[in-house]
């Protein structure tokens, strides 16, 4: 009693603490859960130097150094060869459409304009909409091309090895050509607010309302329980809206990403996004028994949301398991449908393959939401 | 026992509701008539609650059938919603609201007609004009108990549910508040209300006993007390809990109970009660017949409801 602190006492409380984390079986698996979580993700799944992206030629020359430039492509691990291509519309395509990263376009008399000294282009087009996720690719590239030239210019053609660069990469970064990583951050930002937005705050206003006792008053009165859901969640489907709404408002005017697609279209598929998310808070609202329950079930999925989507890190960068996970969740189809609208300017053929996985995500979690969302309070 | 009303508002018969292995509701059969202020009873945990929750649609019976207001309590559920009010054992309404806010949202999910009169007769009728505006969680215990009887008479409904209504509240507003439940029974309303008190149970016109799920008694103050055939007995003079200690191991006493410097011990045998005292009692002690009154008759039932259903 020297200093006035009884280690009795405070024993007493400490024992008391684990005690009642104990009885909280979901707070204490969220207490472990979360910590392997982040340690599965940060330490597996994310990878800020993507390797194995999807890249399509179109080889317009068949020489020698085509292949051999291809070939050494083929061997490093950042690019991926898919596909061959046969007209600069159709790699204009594959770009926009987000199925390859990138396009190297190996032009007519590539192979005799470099042999006569002419320093010809060779063209890679680079879906730049994530300068993150192309920029060591990019790097490489260069590599690759200097030393295939070196190795292939030999005999009499040894005299143009040393040049530097008997060819020339001509990189076209579309979308975001100066590669600010804003371009590719500020929209996104809009889908990662509403994931936080509708999820944790519908799931926290609905168990607010059975932790306060006050569902119990409301269900003994002729509201149905639709009435509810719905009417608690319209107020917070505005509240989305608004927020997209500033979001954009300052990606166009603080930050000067350029706007290429239609406004409204993304706020109407918006709309989609926004009810999946509110699916989850829901089903999460039917589970948790207070609050601090949903927050942390919100909190359980908002972090892969934000770690497995593309938002933070490439999404290409992360091993295949990863990228299976994160194709389940509604923000990576949004984060695409986000940056295809405003970067690409893609319009509704472009997007639909996106909005279905949403879409199906909604139905799957609405079924199990509505499964467990108790008509009485039996 | 009193002549068979053709219309009773609660009608029901083998009521059962179980949650996992526990019957919380065992078997119960009631009967309430119109315009009466029925008394429920039991400790705590005994399923007053959710006896109450079945009544008002919010729990479906596991067994049982009957009606409420006319009403199938099965099948039904919502219909009987439009017209029961129901008074949780904790306040309900909205903390953040004010007053106003949650009579008018009470009003409109009722759908009643003339809402903005409604309210504002009911906001005349609690006093609570001039305070519309502040928010229902700076209210008082009372005014809340107050502010939530008004929220559940606004839509006029034809009974009254009142889970333990007066838990926490001070005498005066307790008696204010029975006042109000007498004159809305003379109007016609059918009250149906959970206590603890032994002073609301005497103020009810009809009571129910339940303990473990069963009901263990029912009728007038009256014919309660007289059914239990309880024999008390007041005890005076010294040492009164070593004596309460030594008649409460002896078979014939079923209880002990200290009233200030009396003891009341009551049994179903007199001899045999007898006997217990003048082996026991020292001759400093005396003791004299008294009638029983309910707490000694309840706590007599939940005795025997331990031995029988524990």
């Amino acid at each position: 009693m020297r200093f006035g602190f009884s280690i009795t006492r405070f024993a007493a409380i400490v024992a008391k603490e684990f005690i009642q984390m104990r009885r909280d079986r979901l707070t204490f698996a969220m207490v472990l859960g979360i910590p392997l979580l982040q340690l599965v993700l940060f330490g597996f799944a994310i990878n800020s130097d993507p390797k194995h992206l999807p890249t399509a030629v179109l080889v317009q020359d068949h020489s020698v150094f085509s292949r051999s430039l291809i070939e050494a492509m083929k061997r490093s691990d950042y690019f991926q060869l898919t596909s061959v291509l046969t007209s600069e519309e159709e790699a204009r395509d594959r770009i926009r459409l987000g199925e390859a990263q990138f396009v190297l376009q190996i032009p007519v008399d590539f192979a005799r304009r470099l042999l006569r000294g002419e320093r010809p282009e060779l063209l890679m087009l680079a879906d730049a909409t994530d300068p993150a996720a192309t920029s060591s690719a990019l790097g490489i590239l260069n590599d690759l091309l200097r030393r295939t030239l070196d190795r292939e210019l030999r005999g009499p053609n040894e005299w143009l090895r040393s040049r530097v660069g008997a060819a020339r990469l001509i990189i076209h970064a579309s979308y975001n050509p100066e590669r600010i990583s804003q371009y590719n951050i500020v929209p996104g930002l809009m889908g990662v607010v509403l994931t936080m937005t509708m999820v944790l705050i519908t799931a926290l206003a609905i168990t607010r309302e059975s932790e306060r006792g006050t569902m119990e008053n409301l269900l003994s009165t002729p509201v149905r329980p639709l009435e509810v859901t719905l009417g608690k969640i319209i107020p917070y489907i505005l509240v989305g809206y608004i927020q997209a709404s500033l979001i954009l408002a300052a990606a166009r005017f603080i930050f000067q990403v350029p706007v290429a697609g239609s406004v409204p279209l993304l706020m109407v598929v918006m709309i989609v996004f926004i009810i999946a998310n509110l699916a989850i808070g829901i089903t999460f609202s039917t589970i948790a028994r207070n609050q601090l329950q949903a927050m942390q079930m919100g909190f359980f999925f908002f972090l892969p949301s934000i770690l497995l989507s593309g938002f933070m890190f490439p999404f290409r960068g992360m091993p295949v398991w990863a990228q299976h996970l994160g194709e389940i969740l509604p923000l990576t189809h949004f984060l695409r449908i986000v940056r295809g609208i405003l970067l690409k300017g893609n319009g509704p053929r472009e997007i639909a393959p996106e909005v279905w996985p949403i879409a199906l995500f909604a139905v799957g979690v609405l079924m199990v939401g509505l499964k467990r969302f108790r008509r009485t309070l039996d | 026992m009193e002549a068979a009303d053709p219309k009773p508002i609660i009608d029901v018969r083998d009521v059962t509701k179980s949650f996992g292995s526990k019957i919380a509701v065992n078997r119960i059969a009631m009967r309430v008539q119109p315009g009466e202020i029925y008394g429920f009873l039991g400790p705590n945990g005994s399923g007053k609650t959710t006896f109450l929750r079945m009544l008002c649609g919010l729990l479906t019976p596991d067994e049982g059938e009957g009606t409420c207001l006319g009403l199938d309590i099965r099948r039904q559920a919502a219909e009987i919603k439009r017209h029961v009010g129901y008074m949780t054992q904790r306040f309900s309404y909205y903390e953040d609201l004010s007053i106003h806010e949650n009579l008018d949202f009470v009003a409109r999910v009722y759908g009643i007609p003339q809402r903005r009169r409604a309210v504002d007769a009911a906001l005349d009728r609690l006093g609570l004009s001039a305070r519309r505006k502040q928010l229902a969680g700076q209210l008082s215990g009372g005014w809340k108990q107050r502010l939530a009887l008004a929220a559940s008479l606004l839509h006029q409904p034809k009974l009254l549910l009142l889970d333990e209504p007066t838990a926490g509240v001070d005498p005066k507003a307790r008696r204010d508040f029975w006042e109000e439940i007498h004159r809305l029974a003379d109007e016609g309303l059918t009250v149906l209300i959970t206590t603890h008190y032994m002073d609301e149970a005497e103020r009810c016109h009809r009571l129910a006993y339940i303990a473990y799920g069963r009901l263990m008694a029912q009728g007038t103050v009256q014919e309660v007390v007289a059914n239990a055939a309880l024999v008390t007995y007041r005890i005076a003079g010294a040492r009164q809990s070593a004596a309460a200690e030594r008649l409460r191991s002896a078979p014939a006493i079923t209880q002990a109970v200290a009233f200030g410097r009396s003891l009341h011990v009551s049994g179903h045998d007199r001899s045999a009660m007898e006997a217990v005292f003048r082996d026991v009692l020292g001759p400093d002690q005396t003791w004299e017949p008294i009638p029983s009154d309910l707490e000694d008759v309840f706590i007599s039932l939940m005795r025997r409801a331990e031995d029988n259903f524990k």
